[in-house]
Formats: structure tokens, sequence, C-alpha cells
């Protein structure tokens, strides 16, 4: 067995997170997207980062608006339950705070780019893209014909991000991580990106995580990190753990409408806050109470006796 | 933690109207890609009614042959896993619309046009975008791949175009042949379901008409909110009035009125 790879998730961001890296977060569409990790990436003044990601929610629109990104390769930014993202917008037509590339994918590429990227191959083939303006607006998609059948094909390029962030339900101190509920392009991401960060709601012996290994992410080699972050994916859910916390959205649609508006949002909700537990702090342990899984419902456990 | 309930108003409102002409698009058995916001409901309608055998997919991976218990916000809120029949990843759902294996998308749009090309991405020249949109999430993918696909949007005149700036998820191109030309797969849009009426397509032309305008409206007010020359289909009438069994059924799906108030 080999070191425990725990560390405080500045450490890991300090670390695995420096300028200029291309970072796959939000795996998991809406579910279980690591905000305690954007904050962190935010309060220590990240610039020039390439975002991965397929939806990310409001992730992806607060580091825009923080200035941490300067290229991002999605299929949607915005506010999933209120529409566009503000600062998303002001970065794309205005250039504020910083000017920003987008390469445009949609849910489908964007999960085979990693894919590609996961099993090592340079792209990987597609009827979707074709006839669409994606092909114009995103340079690296290229079009070809089928060798075999002479059909037009868009070709996807592989993703291999540096670094990719994932929240789970738990993991041990090497790095085995169990996830379960809405998956996304989790597991095609942990595989893709050169090293993963794993943030995790709760850490639990080796024991216990290998008592079920086909329920591991990906291999210890991957595994860069290991955070303890307890309401780390929050305001985002997390199946057994949280639901989500959709005024949280409905105010950040509100709030961050003007720059001004966003600089006070930062402030108070990322800056100020020391770390995730001083964030968790600010919106109130009776609120997360609120949220926590009503009931638990666990699955029929798996006999791996030979 | 939730938004407080909505009042609910006498009659119906029109985004239940919607929900419910949209329902009535999906046919029993049909394997629905189903997507987010009005479809969430449209499908959970369905199944309760003429569509029990229906077959929902979700983008997020999850697979389910019955509604969700809960109103969902989105398609990853928790309540949408207990009772699902696959939990897995978008890569495996994906790769079930690329194969063919789904008879129906929804689709939510900003713009489209007389061809039913829809624009989620740039208003503008895509260089220089007067309003940069969020995308095309999944789209895309399933106005290229699935069988059919039915866009579900609000109307006026400045998002009912001639031509859309930037085609994100692609309906019949420039006319009847394009998507042969250009080697999509799919089917095409079978109907545009918005705040005023409800449009088909002319299979000789591949261009949007008018098959039916709600309670309220008329062909001229549609008209008048069509950024081109509108054609009325044959026989275009009036889309039938939910009745107040359906009402109540799409109230139950959504009884804080989230979505339909």
């Amino acid at each position: 067995m080999s070191a425990s790879k725990v560390v405080t998730l500045r450490e890991a961001i300090a670390r695995f997170v420096p300028d200029g890296s291309s970072v796959c977060m939000g795996t998991a569409l809406e579910a279980a997207i690591p905000y305690a990790a954007g904050h962190e990436i935010i309060r220590q003044g990240r610039r020039d980062l390439t975002l991965v990601g397929p939806i990310s929610d409001i992730l992806f629109d607060q580091l825009v608006g923080a200035g941490c990104a300067s290229r991002v390769i999605a299929a949607w930014v915005g506010n999933v339950s209120e529409g566009l993202g503000h600062n998303y917008r002001r970065a794309c037509e205005q250039a504020v705070p910083a000017p920003l590339v987008v390469e445009d994918h949609t849910n489908l590429s964007l999960a085979m780019a990693l894919l590609a990227g996961s099993i090592g191959a340079p792209y990987i083939p597609t009827h979707s893209l074709l006839g669409t303006g994606l092909l114009d607006s995103n340079p690296r998609f290229r079009t070809a014909s089928d060798p075999w059948s002479g059909a037009p094909v868009a070709l996807i390029p592989a993703l291999a991000p540096d670094v990719a962030i994932v929240h789970v339900q738990r993991a041990d101190a090497e790095g085995h991580a169990h996830a379960w509920g809405t998956l996304g392009v989790t597991r095609e991401a942990v595989l893709a990106a050169r090293r993963v960060i794993v943030v995790a709601e709760e850490i639990r012996t080796s024991d216990e995580i290998l008592s079920d290994p086909n329920l591991v992410l990906a291999p210890p080699g991957k595994i860069a990190a290991v955070v303890h972050e307890p309401f780390g994916a929050y305001p985002s859910p997390l199946q057994g753990c949280y639901a989500r916390d959709h005024d949280f959205f409905a105010r950040y649609h509100t709030d961050t409408r003007t720059v001004e508006g966003t600089r006070d949002w930062l402030r108070q909700w990322v800056l100020e806050p020391a770390d995730w537990p001083g964030f968790l702090a600010r919106v109130g342990a009776a609120r997360l109470d609120t949220l926590r899984a009503k009931a638990p419902r666990p699955s029929l456990p798996v006999d791996l006796g030979g | 933690m939730s938004p407080a309930a909505r009042p609910v108003p006498a009659g119906y409102t029109e985004r239940e109207l919607m929900v419910i002409t949209a329902g009535r698009e999906i046919r029993d058995g049909e394997t629905v890609f189903v997507g987010m916001r009005l479809p969430l409901l449209a499908f959970a309608f369905a199944k309760r009614t003429h569509a029990p055998r229906a077959v929902g997919l979700f983008e997020n991976g999850i697979v389910r042959d019955s509604p969700a218990d809960e109103t969902l916000m989105t398609m990853s809120d928790t309540p949408n896993l207990p009772g699902a029949v696959w939990s897995t990843g978008t890569r495996e759902i994906m790769g079930l619309l690329q194969q063919g294996l789904v008879d129906l998308g929804f689709i939510g749009g900003a713009e489209i046009d007389r061809h039913g090309n829809l624009n989620t991405s740039y208003v503008g020249d895509w260089r220089r975008p007067r309003v940069r949109l969020p995308g095309s999430g999944g789209g895309s993918d399933i106005a290229a791949l699935s069988r059919r696909f039915v866009v579900i949007m609000p109307q006026e005149k400045h998002r009912f175009r001639e031509r859309v700036d930037f085609i994100t998820s692609p309906g019949f191109g420039d006319g009847p042949n394009w998507r042969r030309r250009v080697g999509l797969p799919g089917g095409g849009p079978a109907a545009v379901i918005t705040t005023l009426a409800v449009f088909r397509f002319e299979p000789d032309t591949a261009e949007m008409v008018l098959a039916s305008y709600h309670p309220g409206q008329s062909v001229d007010r549609v008209r008048q909110a069509t950024g081109w020359a509108l054609r009325v289909a044959p026989g275009a009438g009036e889309t039938p009035t939910p009745t107040a069994e359906e009402i109540a059924i799409v109230r139950a799906c959504d009884p804080l009125g989230f979505w339909t108030r």
C-alpha cells in the first residue's frame, strides 16, 4: 500500500492546478460539481486556465467572472435552472473581465473527446455535428469521409486535460474513490486527465473502499491528491448525501447581473471566507440540514467471494 | 431548497398547454430523449396518460420507465435516480442515440428558422457575437441523431427568423435534401410547439407551416410573430383545449408551478 495522498484543498490546488493548466470539472453534469475546489482556485487567483466540462452549471461562470480562465471547452455554459450566465456573456461579448476563447462542443462530442483521451485514441468519428455551425466555431473539429462507406463524418479530437477535479461520496487516503449516482462523463474524464484531484464527502479505510473494487473510479496512478471536504459539491446535488439548493442558483443569477454585483458576490461568498468551511458557515448549518438526504436507500450488497 | 409555490391560476397557463401538447407527441412504447425544463414535465404527463410504456433517456446517464416522484429542476436532481432502470454515463446514452435507438427527442431553442434549424449559441456573427447564448448542451446531438425531434420554445418575431445566424441544432438546413447531403442520419424536426401555436413541416419543401393555433390565438397573430411569410397547413385549426383532468395531471407533476406558472 502506498502513502496517503490526503492534503488540504489549498495544498491540492496550489500543487496541481498551476496557472495555464487545463482543468476538467463538472463531469457529472448538474450533480457533484466541485464548487469547493472552484472557490479555492478563485481565492488563489489562478489565471489563464482552460476550463473543460460539459455543463458546469454556475461553476464556470464564477471562474470566468473572477478572471481565472482564458479558454473554455464546453457544451453549455450558464445557470441550468435560471438560464444565461452573466459573467460568461460579458467575457464573450465584451472581453470583461478578460477575453475568453470558447471551443464549442456538444454533450456527445465532449464525452467522445474524453473517451478518446481515456483510450489513447487520437480522435473519434461521429454523425453528430454535421451541418452545424460548431464545425466552424470550434476549429479543432474536422470532417472526413468514412473510409469504408464514403459517408461524411465529423472527427472529434481527443482531450487529455492536465487535471480533472471530481467530487465523490467517499474515498480512502490513497485515492481509491467510490462515485455513484449520475456520472455524466466522470469515468472518461478521470482516465483522460493526466492526474486527478479527488474531493470526497467522506474518507474511509482502504479495506472498506476496496470491499467493492467495481465501484472504484480510477486506478491509483491517476490520483494526485485526496481532499476531505464535506458538502464540497454544494449547491449542486450529491446522490445519497444532499439535494440541490435551487435558491442559491436563483440568487446567484440575480446578484451577478452586473460587474459590481459579481465583485460583491465573489467577495461575500468566495474571497472573504478563508476556506470551504468558512463558506458553509455563511450558508448556515440550518440551511444545509434542509438539503440532507431524507432517508437512506442502500443498494443490495454484492458478494465478491471466490 | 426549493422555491416557494406559485399561485394556481384559473383555467390553465400557456406553459401548461405547451406541456400537454408536447406530451401528446409521445407515442406509447417510444424511447424518448427527455432533456430539461418543459419536456421533463411532458414526459411525466405522457407516462401518466396515454404513453405508460414510454422510456425516458437523460443525458447525465439515467434511464427511467416511470416519472420521478418529485418535481425536477434539473435532470441530475437526486429524486431522478430512485426508480431508474439504469444509471450510467453520458457516453452510453449518447451512444444509444447515435445508434438510432431514440424515437423522439425534445429540444428548446432561442431562435429557429423556417426550415427548423435552431440557434442556441450566438446572436449575430459568431466571431463577434451580440449575445453569447449558453450553447448546445445535448440539443445538437438530439437534432442530428434522433428519429424525429420536437422543439418547445416561446414565440416572438425576433426568435422566428427566415434564417438563423448560427446552426446549433440542425433542422432541414436549406431544404428537403440537405440532411442527407450533409450526412445527418436522424429524421429532423417533426413539430414546433410554441406559446402561440403548433407547427409542422411540409415534406416537399421542408418548410415549417402552421398546424394549429392555441385557443385565444389566431392565424394573424401567429403570422405577426413569425419572421417569414408563414403558410398555413390545410385543415389547420385550434390546438385542442386541455381537459380539466389533463391540467390536474400536469399540476401534480409540477406542484410548485416552477416550470408552468
